[in-house]
């Protein structure tokens, strides 16, 4: 009979994975923390397979192809396209109408009693932090649910989904820009300000030369995912393809569906092209 | 410079650099772009500007104020908001679950050919915004946060499906060849090399994403894909407008909360 090995490689020789305790140990606390969510989120992956939602699956699915493709569709998927860029275009030009002056509030960069070390009047700290809240307000409200609100009050069609991109964007922009500015390189500006130049020469000659690429570069960005955003408020009845396409679903036209999303696709994949082409110019 | 400098008068600066005409054109392009925009959609700002419409749009909203605090409409708000975020959770969890295997492909494990078809199919669940999974899946998994949870889960699969992909490509390669070189099987060389340098990588984009979805989660159910978004659109399609307050406020402090509580730990983990 041989002898038993030592206690210390006995006890190495039992598992592989010296880790192990640890493992089953998280995966275990894993379960634990997941288990209420699953039950929160009313987790029942059996629905999927249950006959009469596979059988509603698979003819909706079944519908997608070929896609939808006769004239009058196509001519309609073209203008609702158009409709959806269109909506982001607007929406983002009427954000920088209230971005700018925003910004131009909010920012640092152009507090003149805070040159040379000083600090910021009351007046000056007070009307900054405002429109920084009100920008911080703009913002956080999701973009779906000022739509959600301006549908009710603009009633259904475009007017909303421009209103809506237009007050996000205008508080993402604003404060993104004041940031900019106050993040770039501060001794042209304040070299002007100390001399006397007024807010606005200082603001064209000082600040904007350093930060121009960055702050049009981030706008492009901007337009890009105001683009996304115009399509999925036509969900709540803001107009664009979001708008027909949830038409089609309702009534179960899995053609059209897949032609839309089809050109959803492909307009995500445009825009997201151009705004690299144009950024990559400004380098 | 091809003009001559001794034409220019001493101490004046030299001349501006020729403009290129590709930038003018670009923004007048930008410029026919904006005006098309306006001209072509049918807006309707008298339904803004004129008194009486001025007028009904401040009732609107002054239907908002005060803001419904009953307890148990409050109570069932915080379920609500219990539930949105056990979406998202949900929906990262099942999603960074997929995306694992998928970036093994992705990463180009398997050859060429099947990372370019995963790649592909990353990039149309990235593409497609999770409102419009939720919409979809709706057909399939029925009214609910099952839906909600489906839907997220498909869009961050694609994105971080992509994202793990690149991480693994990124990996040191040395430690899983030298695993390899003596005599480890595939799965544990990549177990025990590849997968922990990529590890804390995957960790951070995971929980980023969950961030972002917890923000997601809180609107997808205006579709009707459960959470706070659906009681929000359930009570404004009622006019039920100081319930909905509430539940826009409950939004509005749910993404505040992650916003803070994301941004003090992101300082804690870099200082």
């Amino acid at each position: 009979m041989r002898p038993a090995p030592p206690a210390l490689f006995r006890s190495r020789a039992l598992h592989p994975d010296p880790a192990w305790r640890g493992r089953v140990g998280m995966a275990l606390l894993a379960v634990v923390v997941v288990w209420p969510m699953a039950v929160l989120a009313e987790f029942h992956p059996s629905i999927l397979f249950d006959r009469q939602s596979l059988g509603a699956t698979w003819r909706f699915l079944a519908d997608f192809l070929p896609p939808a493709h006769d004239p009058a569709f196509l001519s309609m998927l073209l203008r609702e396209t158009w409709q959806t860029v269109a909506i982001a275009t607007a929406g983002l030009t009427l954000a920088l109408l209230g971005a700018i002056p925003a910004t131009l509030l909010a920012t640092d960069r152009l507090s003149i009693s805070r040159l040379g070390g000083g600090r910021m009047r009351p007046a000056g700290v007070l009307l900054r932090q405002g429109v920084r809240w009100l920008l911080v307000l703009l913002r956080s409200v999701p973009e779906l649910v000022w739509a959600l609100l301006l549908v009710r009050i603009v009633g259904l069609g475009p007017t909303a989904g421009v209103l809506a991109i237009a007050l996000t964007y205008c508080g993402m922009l604003g404060k993104v820009y004041a940031e900019i500015l106050e993040s770039s390189e501060s001794h042209a500006c304040e070299a002007l300000l100390r001399n006397g130049a007024g807010r606005l020469a200082a603001l064209c000659y000082g600040a904007l030369p350093e930060a121009a690429s960055e702050l049009v570069s981030y706008t492009i960005y901007r337009w890009e995912c105001a683009i996304r955003g115009s399509v999925v408020m036509g969900f709540v009845g803001a107009g664009g393809l979001g708008q027909r396409m949830d038409e089609s679903m309702k009534m179960l036209a899995g053609g059209e569906v897949s032609a839309m999303l089809l050109v959803f696709v492909l307009l995500v994949a445009a825009a997201d092209l151009v705004s690299a082409m144009l950024r990559k110019r400004l380098g | 410079m091809r003009r001559p400098r001794a034409r220019q008068a001493p101490g004046a600066p030299p001349p501006p650099p020729p403009r290129a005409w590709s930038g003018w054109a670009l923004g007048l392009a930008l410029a026919a772009l904006v005006a098309a925009s306006f001209a072509s959609l049918p807006l309707r700002w008298a339904a803004f500007f004129t008194p009486e419409a001025a007028r009904g749009t401040l009732d609107f909203l002054a239907g908002f104020a005060p803001p419904e605090t009953a307890p148990a409409f409050l109570r069932k708000t915080a379920w609500a908001t219990l539930e949105t975020l056990s979406m998202s959770a949900l929906g990262t969890l099942l999603a960074a679950g997929a995306a694992l295997p998928m970036a093994l492909f992705a990463a180009g494990r398997f050859g060429p050919g099947a990372r370019a078809a995963c790649r592909a199919l990353l990039n149309i669940l990235r593409s497609i915004p999770e409102l419009v999974w939720a919409a979809i899946l709706l057909i399939a998994a029925g009214l609910g946060p099952f839906a909600g949870t489906l839907a997220l889960a498909a869009h961050t699969t694609g994105v971080l499906g992509r994202l793990f992909a690149d991480a693994l490509e990124n990996v040191a390669p040395l430690p899983e060849h030298t695993l390899r070189a003596n005599g480890a099987a595939p799965l544990a060389a990549f177990f025990y090399a590849a997968l922990p340098q990529a590890l804390p990588q995957m960790l951070s984009y995971t929980l980023y994403r969950w961030e972002n979805n917890i923000r997601a989660a809180a609107i997808l159910g205006v579709v009707g894909a459960g959470g706070l978004g659906q009681m929000l659109k359930y009570h404004l399609s009622l006019f039920q407008t100081q319930q909905a307050a509430s539940v826009i406020l409950a939004m509005l402090l749910l993404v505040a909360a992650v916003d803070a509580i994301s941004f003090s730990l992101r300082r804690a983990v870099t200082r």
